[in-house]
């Protein structure tokens, strides 16, 4: 591709008329790929992994996180750790499996051995290297920041990020309504959903919180939802309440929404079976004797999606998930999914919740493959090219609701201030705080 | 004893899997979802769980014979749009393996290749088809269809958008 705009006119954001449009380019050119990839996913928070993934001592999980390969461990001592799959000596991967329990990693490639703490344990023929060989310079090697909440583990690859708690801002808050629904703690269930896009990572980010899509898209989804009856126990209050949407700060942003059709915790509805009713019922009590109706009301009787900025996708609908995607060139992505439930919760309940998500979510949904096709064919249009600008621009002027699409313009915000070098922008509409933020931008500050 | 006019019953098996190719590869899901018993199921599980089981794991697809329905209701549509315009298909089938298990049942596995082509693209889906048939007259019906795929992820498909 040829000459590309200013990063700056990349997006037209006038909050006085109400319009803002994102150029094209932003979604198929190759400098702009590689540039996020220095800018954002070397500079943020990236998602990695939940604590359950690595239960006991010596559990470790392979993964793919901003282009590098890594694995993360849970050491004798019970803290989780991270390496960069990468061995010391010449490169070859230390682990080779997705998944599995060790005591010792050993480099097939010329025998180097590392215990599950990154320490080079093992070099064969070690004579050779002379006096001063140093194995503790040749351990694994770390990324320069790993921090947790909750459960949910972040690297960072820029050692001068800000702590994880201040970057999730008010991301928090969606992350407890998550958690908090069970004492005994989530964890992730055994199968993924691993799957490629040939889109734009950037698409399924507005996807993932597009309620206006929801309609037209998914309509075999929700006639199927309908044609199964519907909720008469009386928890419809939430059919009632109009979704919004917010953008969080930091790039992050959310939909919450009324529930469609149920939630395991903790809304009836018949697809889960008159058997069902009544756990749910006792679940939905104790979320108020703990926590209050209002509280209650919002983590049985609405759902929400949520953006943790820049690629993972936390859905507390029908299901929970946690969706990762990583960006594998501008028009291709690939997509990982889980499943999170309840530690504690009864054969039944799981059984029901399973089944909750395969109506609507992963690859073999009513719905996700409809997605991967409207993102594909977006991708497809963008060849387009005299068809310069996205629009999305939809209630600019008015408190945003979820079938709005602030949620997305509080995300490229975010993108259009990182790929300027910018960390902090003010990812809000209303234009008379606009002014007062500008000051703020700070450059990162190095690296 | 076998003779040209008494097929063994792996060919018997093999003529009703060649069929219910057919009826995919035609798109003739209704016909095809009228092979299921009422207490039939179909289920798909992740690339990365072959052995997942649909109670206690997760899986791409666990239909019983209601969202079975649903879902042959939903590629009829126009509104399956992974799959509208429909995708050309075609099955080879192979390597059938056949078990009576007493009771009337038997254990049925086989080899199986899908490929898909749509918009411009073609690939496709490989792994193994395990079924429980039920015997019902001359005919069979399938209690169980159990399709788990050899692929690392559904990286060339994106979904699991037809019947694998
Ligand atoms: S590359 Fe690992 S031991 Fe040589
Ligand atoms: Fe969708």
């Amino acid at each position: 591709m040829g000459e590309i705009m200013e990063i700056k006119d990349l997006i037209i954001d006038d909050r006085q008329r109400g319009v803002f449009r994102v150029h094209r380019s932003s979604l198929t050119s190759d400098e702009l790929f590689q540039r996020e990839r220095e800018f954002i996913f070397s500079r943020c928070w990236i998602y990695l992994g939940h604590e359950s993934e690595v239960e006991s001592p010596g559990d470790y999980r392979r993964r793919t996180v901003a282009g590098r390969p890594l694995f993360f461990t849970r050491g004798r001592d019970g803290e989780v750790r991270v390496f960069l799959n990468s061995c010391p000596h010449r490169g070859a991967l230390i682990c080779r499996r997705d998944e599995g329990n060790a005591e010792v990693l050993q480099c097939f490639y010329h025998a180097w051995s590392f215990n599950m703490d990154g320490d080079l344990i093992g070099v064969p023929d070690q004579e050779a290297y002379g006096p001063h060989f140093d194995r503790g310079e040749l351990g694994l090697r770390e990324p320069p920041r790993v921090e947790s909440y909750r459960g949910f583990y972040f690297v960072s690859f820029n050692p001068h990020v800000e702590d994880l708690v201040s970057y999730l801002a008010d991301a928090r808050e969606y992350l407890d309504l998550i958690v908090d629904q069970t004492e005994a703690g989530m964890r992730v269930v055994r199968g993924s959903n691993k799957y490629t896009m040939k889109a734009n990572w950037k698409l399924l980010v507005e996807n993932s919180l597009d309620g206006y899509h929801l309609v037209p898209t998914h309509q075999t989804y929700l006639d199927y939802i309908s044609g199964l009856g519907s909720d008469d126990s009386g928890q419809t209050a939430s059919a009632r309440i109009v979704g919004k949407a917010r953008a969080l700060g930091n790039g992050h942003c959310v939909i919450e929404s009324p529930v469609r059709s149920g939630r395991p915790i903790a809304h009836w509805h018949p697809l889960f079976g008159e058997e069902a009713r009544e756990p749910i019922a006792q679940v939905r009590q104790e979320l108020v004797e703990k926590y209050g109706e209002e509280r209650a009301f919002r983590m049985a009787d609405t759902s929400r999606n949520l953006i943790i900025y820049p690629n993972l996708v936390i859905n507390d609908i029908m299901a929970n998930t946690v969706r990762y995607f990583e960006p594998l060139a501008p028009d291709n992505m690939e997509v990982t999914a889980w499943h999170l439930a309840p530690r504690d919760e009864s054969d039944a309940m799981l059984a029901t919740r399973l089944d909750s998500f395969l109506t609507f979510l992963g690859p073999g949904g009513f719905a996700t493959p409809d997605d991967v096709e409207a993102l594909e064919s977006c991708q497809i249009g963008f060849r387009a090219t005299e068809t310069e600008w996205s629009d999305i621009s939809r209630g600019m002027l008015r408190p945003a609701k979820s079938t709005d699409e602030l949620q997305m313009r509080g995300f490229w915000r975010q993108w259009h201030a990182n790929m300027q070098g910018f960390t902090h922008t003010n990812v809000q509409d209303g234009p008379a705080v606009e002014v007062e933020a500008e000051a703020e931008l700070a450059l990162a500050s190095d690296n | 004893m076998t003779t040209a006019s008494q097929p063994t019953l792996r060919e018997q098996v093999e003529d009703f899997l060649f069929k219910e190719a057919a009826l995919l590869d035609d798109w003739r899901l209704d016909d095809w979802v009228d092979l299921f018993t009422e207490d039939g199921r179909y289920v798909v599980p992740t690339t990365d769980l072959p052995d997942g089981d649909p109670r206690r794991d997760l899986v791409f697809i666990d239909d019983d014979i209601t969202r079975l329905r649903a879902r042959a209701v939903r590629l009829n549509s126009r509104h399956a749009h992974r799959e509208y315009p429909w995708s050309r298909t075609r099955r080879f089938i192979s390597n059938v393996r056949v078990e009576e298990t007493g009771d009337g049942e038997l254990a049925v596995s086989s080899n199986v290749l899908v490929y898909r082509f749509r918009a411009g693209e073609g690939a496709p889906y490989v792994g193994s088809v395990d079924y429980i048939l039920r015997r019902d007259g001359g005919a069979f019906r399938i209690a169980h269809r159990r399709a788990v795929l050899d692929l690392e992820a559904l990286s060339w498909h994106g979904a699991v958008s037809i019947i694998f």
